[in-house]
């Protein structure tokens, strides 16, 4: 038997001439550009980007306006200019990144990851001494403040997922509220209420505080969304076999969501591993090691990374722009393991 | 079949106990302990600023809003003269603020248009993680690349804006210094708050009833038209709602602020001229040096900021939970 082949119609795929009038259209206006902005005083990539899209966009409209009408060069029009929104916030992103990855490198030494400044200013020529200090101190502060908030957000969290309780509307409206509360805020309530009230100085173990009330938030409203994802099946299962809720809280619920909670403190590690303005309040600045998160003012990468763009010079700059690559390699790390951490979660 | 049989008498309903046993008591009081602790912090937030901002408060009275000097200095007799106001600074963070939502909002809302309903799944896929790393991104960061690399670029269209425009009174400027602007303050927070208001349209975009885009195309609406007459109106209160939260977040942004601002108490809405300010920056600006006086006229400061914050965010949260939840 000879079965028939079947070739499906597409009638709303491009035709051979409708690929040509796009090519067509972006040599033109690529032309057309090189044009204008020889013609006129414009200059500089963006200028270039600019003309040659307001011109691609006139042009193509009429190829368009030409095959679909009035409608057609509306719904044209709307695409186009979803994609430039699109490309506008990538080009600001990739300028970001490729700034700190170029200008970054070029300090980036064996001892700007191992010394200390303790022999060394921000003024020195790049290549004496380094901001290991400030990694310790930063990862002092993330620490303190996973030890203080992680038992905060992710009981917060059970509370609202697992009692249900009379205040539910009311903790979830002020984690909402506590979300936004301002950075430098925290850091100066930290100030107002400790440092000018005891005698605690400013010390790692502040700043680890200062900062657990921006993280707290972050940690509560991503288990919370964790916890809800785990089957209430599974609660009941426990219920049923007896167990008392503790039991079924600790062996079934929290175990099943495990990895979705390491997301949790991963998400609130990446909120607060670049804030600047509150350790500016709590923590100091030493430039030496500091392993004691208690006593005596430290060091952190955000910190190296203000007063080297505040010191104005270029080796102090240069120091600031390695620091910054240094601490979104951080960001992007935490970044990387949550992704990997939430996708595990999801599959279960 | 006895008629006449000994009632029983009918059996007590059996008691189904509801009281939690003693470990499931402690648990219980454990986590609920816990759960209040975000209202403690909060509580003791707006306590100990006020304890402390309060010498300060209760010396300016009201002036502390309305006026916009900010100085402390030792007269002749020794006596300390302190007048601190908040109003360049309040004005300033909200003049910064709105230009950093009038650049984001169309942006942020084309970009999430076009994740939601005009990217292949591949790119799609990235740019969704783009611009969530992009919150994610240190504020000094943003504050680091503003003054170094957007700043010469933004100096220029600063230029160009006072060239073409300078005849209306913000884009005006009194002498030709177009560098560390609100203008460019505000460019940088509107890339800082981007992420935000493109997360929460893209969410309620794609909330959108699947029923209502299909009747759309169905009555032969283009992929435009489908989106102005059903997507846009369905997900205006969500996009209202991140531009809220983002808001928030542009009021109390410092750093990245500070590196490129040059604040000055002068109230002024000359959004090109290199004079400006911001609560959070000034605070951090005049931190260091500050006296008792000045520390509480800080505090204050810092005080009247968390309020500003706290209600912003409120309302926000409010109309992006009505949108998200009721789904419409």
């Amino acid at each position: 038997m000879n079965t028939p082949s079947v070739t499906p119609i597409k009638p709303w795929a491009a035709t051979p001439r409708d690929r040509a009038m796009t090519a067509g259209s972006v040599l033109l206006s690529a032309l057309t550009t090189f044009a204008i902005v020889a013609a006129t005083p414009m200059k500089g990539k963006l200028a270039y980007f600019f003309v040659f899209f307001v011109t691609w966009l006139a042009i193509d409209s009429v190829f368009v306006m030409r095959k679909a009408g009035a409608k057609g060069l509306r719904n044209g029009f709307a695409e186009k200019l979803a994609f430039l929104g699109a490309l506008i916030v990538m080009m600001a992103v990739g300028s970001i990144l490729w700034s700190v990855i170029s200008r970054g490198l070029e300090g980036l030494n064996i001892a700007y990851v191992t010394q200390n400044m303790r022999n060394a200013s921000m003024f020195d020529p790049i290549g004496m001494g380094g901001v290991a200090h400030a990694i310790l101190g930063t990862l002092l502060l993330i620490a303190v403040a996973i030890v203080i908030s992680v038992p905060m957000g992710i009981l917060t969290a059970l509370y609202l997922t697992e009692i249900k309780g009379k205040a539910s509307g009311l903790i979830e409206f002020l984690i909402q509220a506590m979300s936004g509360v301002p950075s430098v805020v925290a850091g100066l309530f930290i100030y107002a209420a400790i440092i000018l009230n005891t005698p605690l100085r400013p010390s790692a173990f502040l700043g680890g505080l200062a900062l657990t009330i921006l993280m707290v938030p972050t940690v509560t409203r991503t288990a919370q969304e964790v916890l809800n994802l785990v089957p209430s099946d599974l609660r009941e299962a426990g219920l049923a076999m007896g167990a008392t809720q503790w039991k079924t809280v600790a062996l079934v619920v929290v175990p099943a969501a495990r990895s979705g909670l390491i997301t949790a403190v991963i998400l609130g590690v990446a909120r607060i591993a670049g804030e600047t303005a509150p350790l500016l309040f709590t923590v100091g600045t030493f430039d030496s090691f500091n392993l004691n998160p208690f006593v005596g003012q430290n060091s952190a990468l955000p910190v190296i990374i203000w007063s080297g763009l505040n010191g104005g010079s270029a080796e102090s700059i240069q120091r600031a722009w390695s620091a910054i690559l240094l601490l979104l390699v951080v960001v992007l790390v935490i970044f990387v393991s949550a992704r990997i951490f939430g996708k595990k979660s999801m599959k279960k | 079949m006895s008629v006449d049989a000994p009632a029983k008498p009918i059996p007590q309903a059996r008691q189904i106990t509801t009281k939690p046993r003693v470990s499931d008591q402690i648990f219980r009081a454990i986590v609920t302990a816990f759960s209040f602790s975000a209202l403690i912090i909060l509580a003791l937030i707006a306590l100990f600023l006020f304890l402390k901002g309060f010498s300060a408060l209760k010396a300016q009275g009201f002036n502390f809003i309305t006026s916009f000097e900010w100085n402390v200095f030792t007269d002749e007799t020794g006596k300390e003269v302190a007048s601190f106001g908040l109003q360049a600074m309040l004005v300033g963070t909200v003049v910064i603020s709105f230009i950093a939502l009038f650049i984001a909002v169309p942006l942020a809302v084309l970009t999430a248009l076009f994740l939601t309903f005009y990217a292949p799944e591949g790119i799609k896929k990235i740019l969704v993680t783009v611009i969530d790393l992009m919150a994610a991104f240190p504020s000094i960061l943003y504050g680091l690349w503003g003054y170094f690399v957007l700043m010469p670029m933004a100096e220029y269209w600063a230029k160009l804006l006072h060239k073409w425009l300078g005849w209306i009174y913000i884009f005006d400027v009194p002498e030709p210094i177009f560098q560390r602007s609100p203008f460019i303050a505000g460019i940088v927070l509107s890339i800082m708050i981007i992420p935000i208001i493109t997360s929460v349209s893209r969410e309620v975009f794609s909330q959108t009833p699947l029923e209502r885009v299909q009747a759309a195309y169905a009555l032969g609406a283009t992929k435009w038209g489908m989106i102005r007459a059903v997507v846009l109106p369905f997900g205006a209160n969500g996009v209202v709602g991140g531009s809220m939260l983002a808001l928030g977040r542009a009021f109390g942004e410092t750093v990245a602020v500070f590196s490129v601002l040059n604040i000055v108490y002068r109230t002024n809405f000359q959004i090109l001229y290199t004079q400006g300010g911001n609560v959070a920056s000034m605070i951090i600006q005049r931190f260091g040096e500050a006296g008792a006086t000045e520390m509480s006229a800080l505090i204050a400061a810092g005080l009247v900021l968390f309020f500003l914050t706290l209600i912003v965010n409120f309302f926000a949260n409010y109309i992006v939970t009505k949108t998200v939840k009721s789904g419409r």
